[in-house]
């Protein structure tokens, strides 16, 4: 059917790793694609998977090693497909790669990071915490390489990290490349960003420095993260005594995001725990307008109920304002099941935001839906979608349909 | 065996030549070729490796960074590498030019070069391999995954129980859709799907059929299909599960009125009555003008099913605006916990809710009670309408939820194996202990689905809720039997398209399986190893500990017990060599022997030198690569310290432990990953089965006058590279002040 028995994966996060490793181990040649400087998409940033706590890394070690050691799989980061051409099985890809400025013989050792003058905010941590221009994006990064930030660094004119590196890693001169490829099917992982959470007016999030979002959280909350864990306003780095969780920050609301992002609510209970853990007294509130723990998940949330200082509150909230008399925020709701306004004053406020699928520009073969979201062929297709691009999914589900995403890409290597 | 020819390379780079005398280090390779590089992994690096395999090296001993880094560079075909950790293990994470460092260094090396010695590279085994696929049940799920493996060339073979493929979907008139538009309901599809599996002519259907008999292993499973009283065997090379989900039992929400009135259906009885085109009263015929739907009929209730089934809410929707479709007339209420459409179905609640003859609201239903007219009475308390609401209806809708149609091997076994004892005339602590977990038991045993022909139960473990679901979020179709996948509604509730893809999931796990043993190699997650146990049966005393411990019921066991090694079964952790008391286990690259060795090659300080010697343990997958971030992190730990990574913390074995007290080491450390009900450990057990191992070690400690706290068993997670040096520095203190091994040097 195909001369080329090569499966292009566009997006680098879980669903993409996953689609690429299944594929790679039922036989296929693996080209994967990734914007990023590093592996891993948005798992990477989190701190633990609901509902076993675990971290994410666990994971992402064992299908990594897959990276290291195929030779069937190669990957391509800080690049993007600019166009795909030809038909369900003979494609034509073009590739473009922007220059990492550090090569192949970098050994991690770091020496350029310590040497380099200049800093970036660290996007990684959702700009609470900056790094080099010369950087490792995280520790357990993949692949083990430093970067440098080219919109950042000084150029030829500094050196000093050219300097600094015993090892000839370092190419400020380098350009970006473009790479052609043949392919016979593609899958699209390209996964979600974060609702803007700025746009919403009445979460004042871009008024108060401590009214974050429920990935912010997960930096917060994470040992590679700004405040290597620990769970503490922004503001003033204090200790918490009290956090409100604002379910549905901009999602089923046709103003923003019709949609329901489907693990928001597990992703706050999640987080609830992060708050616990690290204070025993602490004051909790879940704003929710319906709490949705599908499956076995509902024992999460059975166990979460347990929680004497976590109060469910049904009920949108209307504002979010500083208190007069103390420093504190406040969270205005209506509680719909008692019938009245509510008025929560917190230490913290976490916008649980919903997800917005990353779709490709450049590539003219996807379709979408109303909501933004790929929408999948009937019948056999070599252009498969997979993962939060399709559709809004936790972890689990994302790994199950990039697997299934494998089977049908796989299917135009036959013969 | 080819004679090895070892060659040893030292790298200087990233910090290590300043920190380590290499010249030093380069004396301890005796007879072998030793030579020093600046950098190994760059070209001339490289090259220098190259050209030692020209020469006709076909080992080498690569000490430089962790072997987590520079693969590519560092893999060479046909010649076994060893690589010795100097980077993240000693130079980033001791003082440099410190004698402590240097002799471990040192150590470091001895191991290495022992290992580089015994080692063997792994030949594959050569078995021949059936790629037939197996799907068991063809409701949704089974459909998709024997399609989707038809269509990627492989030979598919559907049993299905009933007399005709389709499953639950037969009874649906309507579904609610897989793709936009997702206010809109849409018919099923399902003859277009039958008919292509039909037409696919590498598909066989066996409808009224069922799996009496399973034997085997992945490539070469031998299957008896009954039809009808005859009995069929095929062979085939891998399986998925679909078998699908059947009703919770109205019967025992005795609360919601079922017993006591037709006019309670559940919600596929509904189905029944909304294929009919027309809806009536069920007790008299008389037209419906209000029905209740109560959601969550038996879901999200300990008392019944404590998990919430995903789809009620939905089909819930899609009855209420199918039944106004018919009747527009008709008025619907929905009582609900939590309405729960995730993603785009939003769009179905909204066009249910904008329907102005559907209502909503929260509400806790109390009962369903005959009323007035032949009408119901429904009794709601805290509701969005008030406190206390009474509502009368001539239709209450029960949304049940789903249950599996699974069989929990392990349970069924270990009651049978309790039965047996029972039957046996056993008596006393025995009996008691049978009879203890027959009752336990009781509720979850259930007749057998695949009758596998495994000596640890004749169907796959259940995880919870008797759904035989994988408890790794990131590998979601793992299994502990390998080559059969569960997938849909039997491993998780789900809707169609979850199903679906499930199923196509599945279907690729199997291919992998039966593609991956055709070249002799493992599937995950020691994907591609080719190594597999070898067993010397001349000392085995048919203890059984292997065939019970193997996490993933690859051995059975003949008459005699003695353990039956299915190599394609094999996940080739390394458990079973782990449990065996008579070390007759071991793998090319990995056995009793050859870790004995490296035990044996590091170099024990005199006591007076009062240099303690402590042996780490070390879990390959997640507690080594903390141990690397640590060393990037530049964290120190104790230099007094040897660690030996290993496949799973279930594979050390306790001789190891015993070698390492009577060579004089000080105290040994196992770091390995959580166990417990959120188990981190890759193979399931092996923490958990180390963590037995180590008390019955401690106790024998004792036994020889030492002190207990000298063993010590750690568990640790990938990311918890900040608490491993603390561990360390921490268990170091703790044998200083026990002091020394008073076998030091004996």
């Amino acid at each position: 059917m195909s001369a080329s028995r090569k499966v292009l994966v566009i997006g680098g996060g879980i669903s993409g790793i996953s689609a690429a490793v299944e594929a790679s181990e039922a036989g296929a040649d693996i080209l994967l694609v990734e914007k990023n400087p590093y592996l891993g998409g948005r798992v990477a940033q989190m701190n633990l998977y609901f509902p076993k706590l675990c971290p994410p890394a666990c994971g992402l070690e064992i299908n990594l090693r897959r990276f290291r050691t195929s030779p069937k799989i190669r990957y391509l980061t800080e690049a993007e497909v600019t166009s795909i051409t030809g038909k369900p099985g003979d494609y034509h890809v073009s590739i473009t790669q922007k220059p990492r400025l550090v090569n192949e013989k970098c050994t991690a050792c770091g020496a350029c990071a310590e040497a380099c003058p200049v800093e970036r905010p660290d996007e990684f941590n959702c700009g609470m915490a900056k790094t080099k221009a010369a950087y490792l994006p995280f520790p357990t990064a993949y692949p083990m390489r430093f970067v440098i930030d080219s919109e950042h660094c000084k150029g030829t004119e500094c050196q000093k990290c050219v300097e600094a590196c015993e090892y000839g890693a370092i190419d400020l001169a380098a350009g970006e490349k473009t790479i052609e490829e043949d392919v016979s099917a593609v899958i699209v992982a390209t996964g979600w960003a974060p609702f803007q959470a700025e746009t919403i007016e009445n979460l004042s999030y871009s008024q108060y420095e401590n009214v974050i979002t429920n990935l912010q959280m997960e930096r917060l909350a994470a040992p590679d993260g700004p405040t290597g864990g620990k769970i503490v306003t922004p503001s003033s780095q204090d200790p918490l005594e009290s956090v409100a969780f604002v379910q549905c920050a901009g999602s089923r609301d046709e103003n923003y995001l019709k949609h329901c992002s489907g693990v928001c609510c597990l992703a706050s209970l999640k987080q609830a725990r992060y708050v616990r853990e690290q204070y025993p007294e602490a004051q909790i509130y879940i704003f929710y307008i319906d709490l949705r723990a599908p499956g076995r998940l509902e024992d999460f949330l059975a166990d979460s109920e347990e929680d004497e200082k976590l109060e469910l509150i049904k009920g949108k909230v209307a504002k979010i304002y500083i208190s007069a008399s103390e420093s504190k925020l406040v969270v205005e709701a209506e509680d719909v099941l008692g019938g009245r306004r509510v008025q929560k004053q917190v230490d913290l406020v976490v916008l649980a935001t919903g997800m917005v699928p990353n779709v490709p520009e450049t590539i003219d073969q996807l379709r979408q839906d109303d909501d933004g979201f790929l929408v999948a062929e009937e019948g056999p297709s070599a252009f498969v979608a997979a993962g939060c691009v399709r559709r809004p999914v936790d972890v689990a589900e994302c790994v199950r349909d990039a697997t299934a995403a494998a089977l049908k890409a796989i299917q135009w290597h036959r013969g | 065996m080819e004679q090895k020819t070892l060659s040893v390379h030292l790298c200087g780079g990233c910090e290590i030549s300043s920190s380590i005398d290499l010249e030093a280090l380069a004396q301890i390779p005796e007879g072998a070729e030793c030579s020093t590089h600046p950098c190994l992994c760059n070209d001339e690096g490289v090259g220098s490796l190259k050209s030692a395999i020209k020469s006709g090296a076909n080992a080498l001993v690569i000490a430089a960074c962790s072997p987590r880094y520079k693969t590519d560079e560092f893999t060479f075909d046909k010649c076994f590498v060893e690589r010795v950790n100097l980077r993240e293990l000693v130079a980033w994470s001791h003082e440099p030019n410190d004698e402590d460092t240097q002799m471990m260094a040192e150590d470091y090396l001895r191991m290495g070069l022992v290992r580089a010695r015994k080692a063997e590279l792994p030949e594959p085994f050569d078995i021949p391999i059936d790629k037939t696929i197996l799907v068991v049940g063809a409701g949704t799920t089974g459909i998709e995954a024997a399609t989707q493996a038809a269509r990627a060339g492989y030979e598919v073979i559907l049993v299905e129980k009933n007399s005709d493929a389709g499953g639950w979907r037969r009874k649906f008139s309507r579904v609610f859709p897989d793709k936009p538009p997702y206010g809109q309901l849409t018919e099923t599809n399902l003859s277009e799907q039958i008919a292509e599996i039909e037409q696919e002519e590498r598909i066989t259907l066996y409808t009224s059929s069922v799996v009496a008999g399973i034997s085997g292993q992945p490539g070469q499973f031998d299957v008896d299909i009954r039809t009808n009283g005859d009995v069929n065997r095929v062979r085939v090379g891998a399986i998925v599960q679909a078998t699908g989900w059947e009703p919770y039992d109205a019967n025992k929400l005795t609360h919601l009125g079922y017993t006591d009135s037709a006019d309670v259906v559940t919600n596929v009885e509904m189905e029944e009555m909304l294929a009919e085109n027309e809806l009536k009263r069920p007790s008299d015929g008389k037209p419906i003008k209000t029905v209740v739907f109560v959601q969550c009929a038996g879901s999200r209730d300990k008392e019944h099913l404590p998990y919430c089934s995903t789809v009620c809410c939905r089909v819930t929707m899609k009855q209420a605006l199918r039944a106004r479709e018919l009747h527009p007339d008709l008025q619907a209420v929905v009582l609900y916990k939590d309405i729960r459409t995730p993603g785009q179905y939003e769009d179905l609640y909204r066009k249910a809710q904008d329907d102005g003859g559907i209502l909503f609201t929260k509400g806790d239903v109390q009962s369903v009670k005959n009323g007035t007219d032949g009408s119901l009475s429904v009794d709601v308390r805290d509701t969005l309408l008030g406190e206390q609401i009474r509502l009368d209806a001539d239709l209450v809708v029960l949304a049940t939820g789903m249950v599996p149609v699974s069989a929990d091997g392990e349970a069924n076994r270990r009651y049978q194996d309790a039965q047996a004892v029972i039957e046996g005339g056993s008596t006393g602590a025995k009996l008691v202990a049978a009879q203890k977990t027959v009752a336990e038991l009781e509720p979850y045993v259930s007749e057998s689905i695949l009758n596998l022909d495994y000596r640890q139960g004749r169907d796959t473990p259940v995880l919870k809720h008797r759904f035989p679901d994988s408890h790794f979020i990131c590998f979601p179709f793992e299994s502990r039997r390998t080559g059969i996948y569960n997938a849909g509604a039997m491993r998780a509730p789900g809707d169609t398209a979850s199903s679906r893809s499930d199923g196509a999931g599945a279907a690729l796990k199997a291919i992998q399986t039966v593609e991956l043993a055709a070249q002799g190699k493992a599937v995950h997650p020691r994907w591609e190893d080719m190594s597999y146990p070898d067993f010397f049966f001349q000392r085995c005393t048919q203890c059984k500990r292997c065939t019970e411990e193997c996490p993933f019921g690859v051995l059975d066991e003949d008459e005699k017990g003695t353990p039956q090694l299915n190599p394609t079964r094999c996940r080739r952790c390394g458990i079973c060599l782990g449990a065996c008391p008579e070390r007759v286990i071991s793998f090319k690259d990995y056995s009793i022997d050859i870790v004995s060795s490296m035990i044996k090659s590091v170099e024990i300080p005199d006591e007076f030198d009062e240099k303690p010697r402590l042996l780490g343990f070390i879990c390959e997958n997640d507690a080594y690569p903390a141990l690397d971030t640590a060393g990037l992190k530049r964290l120190k730990h104790s230099p007094y310290i040897r660690f030996i990574p290993v496949r799973c913390l279930g594979s050390v074995n306790i001789v190891w432990i015993a070698d390492a007290f009577s060579r004089g080491f000080d105290g040994v450390l196992l770091v390995g990953c959580k166990s417990g009900d959120d188990y981190q450990c890759h193979f399931i057990k092996g923490s958990e089965l180390m963590g037995t191992r180590s008390d019955n070690v401690r106790e024998k400690l004792t036994q020889l006058a030492l002190e207990e706290e000298r063993v010590r068993i750690e568990e640790l997670s990938i990311t918890e590279y900040d608490r491993l040096p603390e561990i360390i520095n921490s268990f170091a203190e703790e044998i200083e002040e026990i002091g020394m091994n008073p076998f030091k040097g004996f």
